[in-house]
């Protein structure tokens, strides 16, 4: 992806996203760079309360509460990230074709918040299916979110859903970037949504496979690297890019974030929840080769650690085998300060990084007070934002159960 | 119910659907749809909330009778009488 012509070259031009401490990309900076996480506890139908991160954001902004209650939770916060996007990015369709932009939104699972509530719902009525909302189909059906997106948009280009657990956003992003290259579309809306915390079963699931967190004070509970974690806080949010290609980037005097520089996505073809490190440096290796870098080109790594002990340390161990002399590269995890966001995760993660560009700080991880020694990386940044001469590039690693990798590379924009 | 209870009922379950719904101007004899923001999904709704409000099972062959408010009151009256 070096000494591509400009028309294949792929920029980001525009952020939305709602994350749960914050919802927008200003705000959100702030928060993350003074360490601030607004994870709370929440009360879930059939088990205890668990932390979890629940944003917060103007959700009859974009669109009536009318079609906030007929759609879904994952649809409203696609709708509300989508149109901050399209406005962050200055665009309002002279310059590009409703009809050839495509909106791409990688989901970690859906379906599941709208099914449970309506089991629920029929429990009341002695499940008689006669009281089964003729909405179900329309709010499950995969590709829901970015269907909603279209709808309030007025976009009549592609939009689809991309399935890959945890690596999802990152996947969709991936997407657009070659729908764009290919010319399927001129403006790609792609990014990554998760509705999560509204289903008690994938707490349950966590808490069956001892992997959700615990903590007296919910704040401190996503603690990558740390000796005290105990598992993942789970969390709702979303994130969603304009990206458009250089040529028409410049033509339109867009503001560009970066530019996305390389990628790769890989699968460990071995198990159903547990990480692969191997695997996930390969796929570190090739998002790197593809951007024409070294590993000593990338200034800030962000982890994938989501806070459970053997994925924590089977990433350190990728991340050793690739990073192994990079003095000059420094490490981060996001999820510390706003959990676990599922399909958003990747996203909301590179979010978290992408104004270092211009501000040159590193985004501390925070609630790390006893590094794990098996997670003892050179340069993790730890609970204070680091500041630095330059920012060249970030790495971002994204990962999912049934062993699905995702790498991210993106650089600073250089004319 | 009084044909007064059932007019309050429907303009009741149309603001839960919709609670920007505004019904100062709101013809009785002109259809629903043509004044007020509901589609198809959103009659299934008010069908499906009288169904759970009061187990009335209202037959597909029926819905056009809920095109107005006064034909929703005329059709749901012998329905809704004892309730």
């Amino acid at each position: 992806m070096t000494n591509l012509p400009e028309n294949q070259r792929v920029v980001i031009t525009g952020v939305g996203l709602a994350a749960p401490n914050a919802a927008n990309l200003t705000e959100y900076r702030r928060k993350v760079l003074a360490g601030i996480s607004e994870i709370t506890t929440i009360d879930l139908r059939y088990m205890e309360p668990a932390p979890a991160g629940v944003c917060r954001f103007a959700e009859t902004r974009y669109r009536k509460k009318k079609e906030n209650k007929r759609g879904t939770r994952a649809g409203c916060i696609s709708v509300y990230c989508a149109h901050e996007a399209i406005n962050d990015a200055g665009i309002d369709f002279s310059e590009y074709g409703k009809d050839k932009t495509g909106v791409y939104l990688g989901l970690t699972e859906h379906g599941t918040v709208e099914t449970e509530n309506e089991v629920y719902n029929i429990s009341q009525f002695d499940y008689n299916t006669d009281y089964w909302t003729h909405h179900h189909n329309p709010r499950t059906v995969l590709n829901n979110p970015p269907g909603e997106v279209t709808m309030s948009l007025g976009i009549t280009g592609p939009h689809y859903a991309v399935g890959a657990a945890c690596a999802a956003g990152n996947a969709a992003l991936i997407q657009g970037v070659q729908m764009l290259r290919l010319g399927e579309v001129d403006l790609a809306l792609c990014g990554g949504i998760s509705e999560c915390v509204g289903s008690f079963g994938i707490f349950a699931s966590f808490k069956a496979q001892g992997a959700l967190a615990e903590h007296q004070d919910p704040t401190k509970a996503s603690r990558p690297f740390d000796m005290a974690r105990n598992g993942i806080v789970i969390s709702e949010g979303g994130c969603i890019y304009t990206l458009e290609r250089l040529d028409r980037a410049k033509a339109r005097g867009a503001k560009i974030y970066g530019e996305i520089a390389g990628y790769a996505m890989n699968s460990d073809a071995r198990d159903f929840v547990l990480p692969f490190g191997e695997r996930q440096s390969q796929c570190m290796e090739l998002a790197l080769e593809r951007a024409g870098m070294g590993p000593e080109d990338i200034t800030i790594l962000n982890t994938h650690a989501t806070g459970t002990r053997q994925g924590d340390v089977e990433e350190c161990k990728a991340i050793r085998r690739v990073f192994a002399d990079c003095p000059n590269t420094y490490i981060n995890n996001t999820k510390s300060h706003i959990g676990h966001a599922m399909g958003a995760a990747g996203v909301l993660e590179l979010a978290a990084n992408l104004p270092s560009f211009t501000d040159n700080m590193v985004h501390p991880t925070i609630n790390l007070e006893n590094l794990d020694p098996d997670c003892d990386l050179p340069n993790i940044v730890a609970n204070k934002a680091k500041q630095l001469d330059n920012i060249e590039a970030i790495l971002n690693n994204s990962f999912g159960m049934v062993g699905v990798n995702s790498v991210v590379i993106v650089k600073k924009y250089r004319n | 119910m009084t044909r007064a209870e059932i007019n309050d009922l429907i303009l009741e379950i149309i603001a839960d659907i919709d609670e920007d719904a505004e019904f100062d101007d709101l013809d009785a004899d002109k259809p629903l749809r043509d004044q007020l923001d509901l589609d198809s999904m959103d009659f299934l709704d008010i069908v499906m909330e009288l169904r759970k409000r009061y187990q009335l099972q209202i037959p597909e062959e029926d819905y056009p009778e809920l095109a107005t408010l006064t034909s929703c009151v005329n059709y749901l009256e012998p329905k809704l009488k004892d309730k």
